[in-house]
């Protein structure tokens, strides 16, 4: 089986300061693939690399074709889909017209409005404040819409970055439910979170980076049950959450 | 003074307010868009009216030289980019695209000094001409530094200026010229008092087109693109929309707002090749007004730079131009107290 995200020996560097320094990836089909660490770690630099925000050497293959030749919006056609850590919207512009932008690229083969009642189905709160503007959305509301306007250009690979970044536990609960059910879905899975043990609780597969590299990488399971890994990033006691 | 000369200065700045409502439209939706304060605006406009003025003197303008020269180079550039970067495939349709298009309003151009085409059809040659101009100015000269900062761009394009206009004396030569009256009615809103058929058109192609560009805004999804654009580029590449696209829709826009500037504002004053700089810098009095983002405050600050210029060259025409620039500084002064207010509130929601 081809992998569908393959990422080997990519190096990105600010100036000359190196934020990832040889990190090599892989995620299957319809896997969810977790990538965990600190703060500073370079989780967000590998996504905006991996996205074409951001110049890296090495290899980045999505679907077995070669992205370097591909800038953003191209890999966007692709089929893969980021959803930032600063979200990114169009902050003056309506909820409702945020989402329809994200189906910027498949408007001319139609049917957005489709997409946009299936989104409002998994949101309703989003379709409550359609005309209200983005930026007068909670923080939760901001994440859901964020997530929405991914889904908008039907992904099948979906970037997530820190999709629980501020965001109050009741709802982290909900946003992690609704990756799990894009998963089942068919949506593959990139995601970057700080919130390690939930993260590795709906992965398949996991990544710890440090200061830009890969130190450890398995099974989710195993990753959770590893004792490195539970020192430092599970806390004490399992059962807290 | 009494309410007729009142009357009669007040219709006079609305119909100069029209020109830089058009004119700011143009300059706001290209700053929007691309971050570029786009000094040479004026320039094109002008360039319109000395096209107009060659087609009603039978001969063919000096902008399709220009044009086709621009194309040229503009081609040169984009196939030069693409065999860099090793994207051969698409050497064709860059041929196309800035090679053989911006060629054919050239060959219209021929077509209607050739068959002395009536007074409409000059008038829609002289749009199709000037069209192409600031896409291809743009691409030349700003496209490829896309990603500077405000300040870079804003030197950039205040050499383009000097370089325009420069080009416009080559082109055009330092003669002045005066086109025919579009319409030669006269309407009379009540007794002794008429407004002329000429004002009415200038405030009803600003109307007509602020109305177009609100609709193409709020409805279209290349309108909705544009706007994405303007307010977070980052996010509207990761929707998939190419900045380079918007771009060029954004030149192309103000282009056409430039040329129907020339062809509104020619029969009315005559215009030379560089007397389309003070159009824009008025205009963009009224743009800074509306904070360069704001389309409904520009029209408003324009309408006020229009109808102040009027009553301003009645009382002292000496002081005409000082006493409507000086109208920025209690503009600033009010912009800077209401942007503090407004940072104060995005504070309070971030919260």
């Amino acid at each position: 089986m081809s992998a569908m995200l393959e990422i080997t020996d990519l190096h990105v560097a600010y100036g000359r300061v190196e934020a990832v320094r040889g990190v090599s990836l892989s995620l299957q089909p319809g896997q969810i693939v977790s990538v965990i660490g600190p703060n500073g770690a370079g989780k967000t630099t590998l996504m905006a690399a991996a996205m074409g925000l951001l110049p890296s050497t090495g290899s980045l293959r999505f679907e077995g074709e070669d992205l370097r030749r591909l800038d953003v919006e191209a890999r966007v056609e692709r089929g893969m889909c980021l959803v930032p850590e600063g979200r990114e919207l169009f902050g003056t512009m309506s909820v409702q017209d945020n989402l329809l932008l994200g189906a910027y690229t498949r408007h001319r083969r139609g049917a957005p409005k489709q997409a946009l009642s299936s989104v409002f189905e998994r949101f309703p709160r989003l379709a409550e404040r359609r005309r209200q503007r983005a930026s007068t959305l909670s923080g939760g509301e901001r994440q859901m819409l964020a997530l929405g306007r991914a889904l908008m250009a039907m992904p099948r690979l979906l970037l997530l970055d820190e999709p629980s970044l501020g965001l109050a536990p009741l709802i982290v609960r909900d946003i992690l439910h609704i990756v799990r059910d894009l998963r089942a879905e068919g949506v593959s899975i990139l995601l970057v979170e700080q919130n390690a043990r939930a993260a590795l609780e709906i992965s398949d597969h996991g990544y710890v980076l440090e200061t830009g590299e890969v130190v450890v990488a398995g099974p989710s399971a195993t990753l959770a049950n590893d004792p490195r890994v539970q020192a430092i990033y599970l806390g004490g006691d399992p059962e807290t959450d | 003074m009494d309410w007729d000369l009142a009357l009669i200065l007040l219709v006079d700045g609305l119909a100069n307010g029209s020109v830089y409502l058009l004119a700011g439209i143009g300059l706001v939706l290209i700053f929007s868009v691309t971050r570029v304060l786009f000094v040479p605006f004026g320039d094109i406009a002008a360039f319109a009216a000395l096209t107009l003025a060659a087609f009603e003197a039978g001969r063919l303008p000096a902008t399709v030289g220009m044009v086709a020269t621009l194309a040229a180079l503009a081609t040169l550039a984009e196939t030069w980019r693409l065999l860099r970067i090793g994207e051969h495939r698409r050497l064709g349709r860059a041929l196309v695209g800035w090679g053989l298009l911006p060629l054919l309003p050239c060959a219209v151009a021929w077509g209607v000094v050739e068959s002395q085409a009536p007074g409409w059809l000059q008038i829609l040659a002289t749009l199709l001409l000037v069209l192409p101009i600031i896409p291809l100015v743009a691409r030349l000269t700003l496209q490829p530094i896309a990603d500077a900062s405000v300040l870079v761009l804003l030197m950039v394009s205040l050499v383009l200026h000097f370089l325009l206009s420069g080009l416009g004396l080559l082109f055009f030569g330092a003669e002045g010229s005066r086109t025919k009256p579009l319409t030669s009615l006269n309407w009379e809103v009540v007794a002794g008092f008429t407004v002329g058929g000429q004002t009415l058109l200038m405030v009803a192609a600003a109307l007509l087109l602020s109305a177009l560009f609100y609709l193409a805004f709020e409805y279209t999804v290349i309108g909705k693109a544009l706007r994405a654009t303007a307010v977070n580029r980052v996010g509207a590449r990761l929707v998939g929309i190419r900045p380079a696209q918007t771009a060029l829709l954004a030149y192309c826009g103000a282009s056409l707002l430039a040329g129907l500037i020339g062809v509104l504002v020619a029969p009315t004053t005559t215009m030379y090749y560089d007397s389309g700089f003070i159009i824009g810098l008025r205009a963009f009095i009224a743009a800074i007004i509306g904070a360069l983002t704001s389309y409904p405050l520009t029209a408003v600050g324009a309408l006020a730079v229009g109808i102040f210029e009027s009553f301003a060259s009645f009382w002292s025409g000496a002081l005409k131009d000082a006493i409507v620039f000086g109208l920025l500084i209690p503009v600033l002064i009010l912009r800077s107290y209401m942007a503090l207010h407004v940072d104060d509130e995005i504070e309070e929601l971030d919260e």
